[in-house]
């Protein structure tokens, strides 16, 4: 499983209110750090595990993958991440 | 500075091709309040004042916004500043080589207005022969790789077609559709009578839209905008006055919302004058109804206040004679017979009491004439 954001999601440095921001039509999601970090790891590329063991490498924690499937069921249950094969 | 926009709404021309009786813009927008429209600079100079506010949505809509020739630099100078960029569109005679070059211009999404599901219909209520123009553009928008939101205002003529409509934008394979039941500012609240929908009608297209819903999920967002007359509280006014949102008209001035223009108690300044931020943070027009102080009852007590911030000024002053009231939608507020009446006319006409009314068509002969009018 590939998680990508959809075509519509774009990510963007909101500087105002130090944050980065999931912006899409008529809409926007702001991000803490952690969840800017995922969605910048979803690069088409990495498959969900990837994403998860590299998280896990970088804070030299486990058990992360609960926590980072959540996070993207959350925005792909409103169209802005999209599962590839 | 708190709070600080996310939304900045870009009406970059009242000129339009089409007349759509439900416009949301003002009667008067061929007059002289509106005739000296802001240069590319000073656009320019709005957006990146607008950035360093905080705002990141960006609409850039009219009028018809593709009239202007400038709209690829404007498009370009937004992108560069990382706006979400979306363009509200009749898409009347727009070429496939126009959106190509809006897209290499950065622009992020479009929305395409459409008035009814087959040409017949939409080029009736657009008042000009545009159908074929908008689905050669849905498909552009398709080619281009776009997302795409097919906009409908709904009303007495129209309700009918929703399931047609959403099929239309699902075969289209729009991202969104927007069915957003006509709200009573500007031509709609002067062609009020001829546009008004009946309790049946939007009982038998919401169920249309439910259903429509559950079968289609995250595939197509159906985005339903509640007719408020038919409502028992007022929709919350654009997330509370001056809180997330603002409009500037193509002359310049700035208003809360695109409907508050018409409020003539309130004085609104220019961008000519001032700076964007002064405007936001300073002037009369913006703090006037922010927070809840200026609250009359029965909002001042109400728990709802919070959640719809006493509803739509706007509504208030057109429909009440007084910005300060509460909503008059609201089924607490003493002006609320005014609403009852005006939904009433329409089930007396639907049962064949009363004449149906015709409605004026947005022209700039006819906006003249009701300005002159006053
Ligand atoms: S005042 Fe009315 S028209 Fe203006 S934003 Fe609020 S709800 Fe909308
Ligand atoms: S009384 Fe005021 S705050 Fe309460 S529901 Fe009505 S409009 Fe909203």
């Amino acid at each position: 499983m590939i998680p990508h954001l959809h075509a519509k999601a774009r990510l963007q440095r909101d500087e105002v209110r130090g944050r980065e921001v999931l912006l899409y039509p008529e809409g926007l999601v702001g991000l803490n750090p952690t969840g800017a970090e995922i969605l910048a790891l979803c690069d088409g590329a990495r498959s969900l595990a990837d994403i998860v063991a590299t998280l896990e490498r970088r804070y030299g924690a486990s058990g992360l993958e609960r926590d980072v499937t959540a996070f993207l069921d959350g925005l792909a249950a409103k169209g802005l991440v999209v599962y590839g094969p | 500075m708190d709070p600080r926009p996310l939304w900045l709404l870009a009406e970059l021309t009242y000129k339009c091709p089409l007349q759509c009786p439900y416009c949301s813009n003002p009667l008067d927008f061929a007059g002289p309040r509106f005739r000296r429209e802001l240069a590319t600079d000073e656009w320019c100079r709005v957006f990146r004042e607008a950035k360093a506010l905080g705002v990141l949505q960006l609409g850039l809509s009219g009028g018809e916004p593709t009239l202007r020739p400038d709209l690829e630099e404007l498009v370009r100078t937004a992108h560069g500043l990382g706006l979400y960029t979306s363009l509200i569109t009749s898409a009347y005679r727009l070429t496939r080589e126009r959106l190509a070059g809006l897209k290499a211009a950065g622009l992020d999404h479009v929305q395409i207005s459409i008035q009814g599901a087959d040409a017949e219909l939409s080029d009736e209520i657009a008042g000009t022969a545009s159908y074929r123009d908008k689905i050669a553009a849905y498909h552009y928008t398709r080619e281009l790789g776009f997302p795409l939101t097919v906009n409908v205002v709904l009303h007495r003529r129209n309700l009918h077609q929703v399931e047609a409509l959403i099929r239309l934008a699902e075969s289209l394979g729009a991202e969104r559709i927007e069915l957003a039941n006509t709200q009573f500012y500007g031509w709609a609240l002067h062609n009020r009578n001829a546009l008004m929908p009946t309790k049946g009608q939007l009982a038998a297209a919401w169920q249309v839209v439910e259903r429509e819903r559950a079968r289609l999920g995250t595939k197509l967002e159906i985005v339903w905008v509640l007719p408020d007359y038919h409502e028992q509280f007022p929709k919350p006014c654009m997330g509370g006055w001056a809180r997330a949102y603002m409009t500037v008209t193509p002359a310049g001035e700035v208003w809360p919302c695109h409907a508050a223009g018409r409020i003539t108690t309130l004085t609104f300044e220019n961008v000519r004058d001032h700076p964007l931020d002064w405007i936001w943070e300073h002037s009369e027009a913006f703090n006037r109804f922010r927070g809840d102080a200026w609250m009359p009852e029965p909002c001042r007590s109400c728990p709802r206040k919070a959640q719809d911030f006493g509803g739509c000024r706007c509504q208030a002053f057109l429909v009440a004679g007084d910005a300060d009231a509460t909503d008059p939608v609201c089924s607490l507020s003493p002006h609320r017979h005014l609403i009852d009446a005006a939904v009433a006319q329409v089930e007396r006409a639907a049962r064949g009491e009363r004449q149906p009314e015709e409605w004026t068509y947005r022209a700039a002969p006819a906006s003249r004439a009701l300005a002159t009018k006053g």
